[in-house]
């Protein structure tokens, strides 16, 4: 019955067109027609996804050459079961971002003209990084989505934000020249961009590994991982609620996506053991670092800005837990690695959009103006509750099952310091939720002097915080999209 | 494999998981509609329960099974246990709520109370059906969170204090346990209740680390049971108000605790292994030290909460210690004993709580001649207390009867010794409480006095008390019937009790 699926012309360049011409529609066409815009764009793209989810299932991965050229020379698209996946949660992200948009911009009259195309842009750019099969396309991606990311956090104009912005294009700027110079190193090595077809040429010698290493620099100073993070916290701490939203839950895993493709997929003749050792010995170091700084904040965003310094600490885990072990424990640290992934965006950007809420609600950023909130807020502290719950990674969110698999591959590989970073730094990351909890509950206001946020703004932090929660009931279906890339692949 | 039988155990969990949720709904003003909800959800889930009640003692299976990722399942199961436990907590659910309807009456933030309320019965159900050990882990993670918001709710600096404890000791205990769990599941797979070959099969190959992995989920157990030198959490939860603190030591969180043990002891590793593996007596005697340490504990408390507080921490392991009696007669009265301390926990609670909300007493001091002004709640206590103590026809003495005979039967002589110390004990903590209550005359006016209508208390306060009194006294004198806690418990221990 499914078979016209199989019929319908391919879907997969619609993913990145159909928000280019949102974009360039919504700067041609001005303010006047955003929320018509957003939504006809969100919908198509939401068809789209849909359609091809329906052909993965049918036909597997698909594969596109962009103009008709074939790789090395044209633009070669693939959808894989994890890109598939990354693809339906940024729509989900950014539609719940647009509807919080949707009104919480009306405070902000010139923030508009530019929010719209460049959350567009970032869509583009988002789906063409999931999408690319190649090294250079990466890196038109990457360079794209630094630039309009950067825009983005810009758009207040307010000084704050404005020092925080040209901190994080310096970061993404140094970022790509790294990442480019690496690329460059491998095309005159190899004369080959494709990341499938590359991983059985690839040589472990010198201008390969010096590649490798000036990539892997890159991607790490653009993910923000320790010690390279300090541009972050400002970046998405000052930024607008939907935008610190965008960048926490999808602009940083962009890089690590593509990390984490070079490592475990195409160089696994060239990785070895002790360098992923030395990536997840980062990864801890932001767990704790990221951990012991958000529970020192005293304002709510640059709380959970570091937050997610420490969360994305636990992806960097994948690496010295899939690399140089049996392929059973790789397998479960490469679904737990991406569920991660996957369950803290949906978590973060619950968050964000929550926090924005209640300090919009508070008109105060710290977190002694949540006295009384629980009292005269449920609905905005609703989402940031839900979504501390997978940050935790307590059951029975996504968050608790991406860690329940990596805990468990940890085991499997004998590697209990990484199990014991795992615990201790959800202990922590417990402690800064729970210092926020806390601060809901004490109740020593009788007026509700709070300024309540429309329904839109709550509704759209709570569906995502739901889908967090929901997605450890649901964790079977993502596990076993993700799970489809690797037979065969790493280990 | 969709019959009704398939959804009947999910459904007595989603009762109170929706009521909590349309609770979060309704607005704070709307209190008839909530309390209505509230009941309605309360009635249906024993109705339910018990049509479960019905169709496991006539050999009915009921099973919800979905995967959660590959090779784990959640899993809930209505086992005899299982249903034991869910008709526990279902029934005082109801009971409780009534109460904290009344209590609460009039103060705020009642709609994050309640919600939070059927979110914790939602766990414990999940706790009581839960058929292996990740789900079992799922919901006792999820009981750590409910009840945090119930324990923190005044929103004093106390309250947060004691949250700020309860989550530590909670929250360390769930990753000991989460820890155990994972041990167990990388060497064994998918860990479901009662199927424990797999476990006898390692025995032989990995005692050692079997032996570790009990000491790992009995610990992560043993700090929501309380159990010494876990406890510390217990006594400083005491500020949450009465109807939590009822709800957290008969029902939801120190039970869990001790029906995690019983869990894990029968249905994971099996009495017979445990016993093999020598993990009995050290259960037994970490059972017998918390015993005593409660007690006396308890009789150096000068507050009425506090005092009741400790007498928990001794009492809840009267469960762990008949387990740990190796023989059928001796479980008897452990399994039993999870029932009868629900019941008369919960109604000492209800009393302390009527002390406090209507003549403002909070010491033991102050209860002199407070039988004369409220005869109902004091009746109430008395039998509560008697029955602590173990004196027939009260509940407690079935209880301490089996445990005895038990000790006896499987040839354990020193736990008798234990029993009647802490009998003395109870006794000692208890007896100069009745005594103030019925045999001192009032000295001075009552510290901060209410009139709630024309009999003792609030209707709402003292019809709960004197139910689950009544039940306390029932539970004793028709113990030999055929709808008793004590005829339940022996079909649980006929079928399951493989020595």
């Amino acid at each position: 019955m499914f078979d016209w699926l199989q019929n319908l012309p391919l879907l997969l360049p619609w993913l990145v067109i159909l928000p280019l011409v949102w974009a360039l529609l919504s700067l041609a066409l001005g303010t006047h027609y955003r929320h018509w815009l957003a939504g006809l764009a969100i919908a198509a793209l939401m068809l789209v996804n849909l359609g091809l989810v329906g052909q993965w299932l049918l036909e597997g991965d698909l594969t596109y050459a962009l103009g008709g050229w074939e790789a090395p020379l044209g633009i070669q698209l693939r959808l894989d079961g994890l890109a598939l996946a990354l693809v339906g949660v940024t729509s989900l992200v950014i539609t719940a971002c647009a509807l919080h948009a949707s009104t919480y911009l009306d405070d902000y009259p010139r923030a508009q003209q530019y929010f719209w195309p460049l959350l567009a842009f970032i869509w583009a750019s988002l789906n063409v990084i999931w999408l690319s099969a190649d090294l250079f396309n990466l890196y038109v991606g990457l360079e794209l989505l630094g630039l309009s990311a950067v825009g983005l956090v810009a758009l207040t104009g307010q000084a704050e934000a404005l020092g925080a912005a040209l901190r994080y294009l310096y970061a993404a700027l140094l970022g790509s020249l790294a990442y480019l110079l690496g690329v460059a190193l491998i095309y005159s090595g190899y004369g080959q961009l494709d990341l499938l077809a590359l991983a059985p040429l690839l040589q472990s010698d010198a201008s390969t590994r010096l590649a490798l290493a000036l990539m892997t620099l890159g991607l790490l100073l653009k993910t923000a991982i320790f010690p390279l993070h300090s541009w972050l916290p400002p970046a998405h701490g000052k930024a607008l609620p939907p935008v610190s939203a965008l960048l926490s839950a999808l602009v940083v895993k962009a890089s690590f996506y593509i990390l984490a493709r070079l490592w475990l997929q195409t160089g696994t003749q060239v990785v070895v053991p002790s360098a992923a050792q030395m990536l997840g010995i980062l990864g801890a170091g932001a767990i704790f670092w990221g951990g012991w700084m958000a529970w020192r904040q005293n304002e709510l965003k640059m709380l959970v800005a570091y937050s997610t310094v420490a969360q994305l600490g636990y992806l960097m885990l994948m690496f010295p837990l899939a690399i140089g072990v049996s392929p059973a424990a790789a397998q479960l640290a490469w679904e737990g690695g991406w569920l991660h992934l996957i369950a803290h965006a949906l978590a973060k950007a619950a968050m964000f959009l929550a926090a924005g809420n209640l300090v919009l609600a508070m008109r105060r950023p710290d977190l002694q103006g949540l006295h009384g909130v629980g009292r005269f807020l449920p609905f905005s502290l609703l989402g940031f509750g839900l979504a501390g719950v997978s940050i935790m990674g307590l059951p029975p969110s996504g968050g608790f099952m991406a860690k329940w698999l990596l805990l468990q591959s940890a085991l499997l590989s004998g590697q209990w310091w990484w199990l014991l970073v795992l615990v201790a730094g959800s202990a922590l990351s417990a402690l800064y939720i729970f210092k926020v909890y806390q601060q809901c509950y004490v109740d020593d206001t009788e007026v509700d002097s709070f300024r309540h946020p429309s329904l839109w703004m709550d509704v759209s932090s709570i569906l995502l915080a739901i889908l967090a929660v929901g997605l450890g009931i649901l964790s079977a279906w993502p596990q076993a999209l993700i799970g489809s890339v690797l037979d065969g692949g790493a280990g | 494999m969709t019959g009704w039988h398939y959804w009947l155990p999910l459904l007595v969990l989603l009762t109170s998981l929706v009521a909590s949720a349309l609770i979060f709904w309704v607005d704070e003003e709307h209190s008839k509609l909530r309390s209505s909800i509230n009941l309605g959800a309360a009635v249906l889930k024993i109705s339910l329960v018990v049509v479960i009640l019905v169709g496991v003692a006539a050999g009915q299976v009921y099973e919800t099974r979905f995967a959660l990722l590959n090779n784990i399942d959640f899993v809930l199961r209505a086992d005899a246990l299982g249903v034991m436990f869910a008709g526990l907590s279902s029934v005082l659910w109801l009971f409780t709520t009534i109460y904290a309807i009344g209590y609460l009456e009039d103060s705020p933030n009642r709609r994050r109370f309640f919600g939070f309320f059927g979110l914790c019965v939602a766990s414990t159900l999940g706790i009581a059906f839960a058929g292996n050990l990740f789900t079992f882990l799922v919901f006792y993670e999820l009981l750590t969170l409910s009840t945090y918001p119930l324990v923190a709710h005044r929103g004093t600096a106390k309250a947060l204090r004691a949250g700020r404890i309860y989550l530590t000791y909670t929250l360390g205990g769930g990753i000991v346990l989460l820890i155990g769990v994972l041990w167990l599941y990388g060497l064994a797979g998918d860990v479901e209740f009662g199927d424990q070959e797999k476990l006898s099969d390692l025995a032989v190959t990995h005692p050692t680390t079997l032996k570790w992995v009990f000491l790992l989920l009995i610990a992560g157990l043993a700090v929501k049971a309380a159990m010494v030198p876990l406890h510390g959490w217990l006594p400083q939860a005491m500020v949450a108000p009465a109807p939590v603190s009822a709800l957290l030591h008969a029902v939801a969180v120190v039970k869990a605790g001790a029906f995690g043990i019983v869990r894990v002891v029968y249905d994971v590793y099996g009495i017979t292994l445990t016993w093999e593996l020598g993990l009995l007596l050290p259960l037994g005697v970490a059972a017998a030290v918390t015993i005593l340490y409660g007690s006396v504990r308890a009789l150096m408390q000068t507050d009425i909460k506090r005092r009741l507080a400790f007498s928990t921490i001794s009492q809840v392991s009267y469960i762990a210690l008949g387990i740990s009696l190796f023989g059928p007669i001796g479980t008897m009265g452990g399994l039993v004993h999870l029932l009868h301390q629900g019941l008369m926990k919960v109604t000492l609670f209800f009393c302390a709580g009527n002390y406090a909300e209507t003549l403002g007493i909070h010491r033991i001091c102050e209860l002199n001649g407070v039988g004369r002004r409220m005869p109902g709640t004091s009746l109430a206590f008395t039998v509560g207390a008697l029955g602590m103590i173990g004196l027939p026809p009260v509940a407690g003495f079935i209880s301490k009867w089996y445990l005895g005979t038990g000790a006896v039967a499987a040839g354990i002589y020193w736990v008798l010794p234990v029993l009647v110390v802490s009998t003395l004990l109870n006794a000692a903590y208890f007896l100069p409480l009745l005594h103030r209550i019925w045999f001192r005359p009032q000295t001075g006016d009552w510290p901060q006095e209410r009139t709630l209508g024309r009999w003792d208390t609030s209707l709402w306060l003292l019809i709960p008390t004197l139910v689950t009194a009544a039940f306390s006294l029932l539970a004793g004198l028709l113990a030999a019937s055929d709808f008793s806690p004590l005829a339940w418990v022996e079909l649980i221990v006929s079928t399951e009790y493989l020595p």
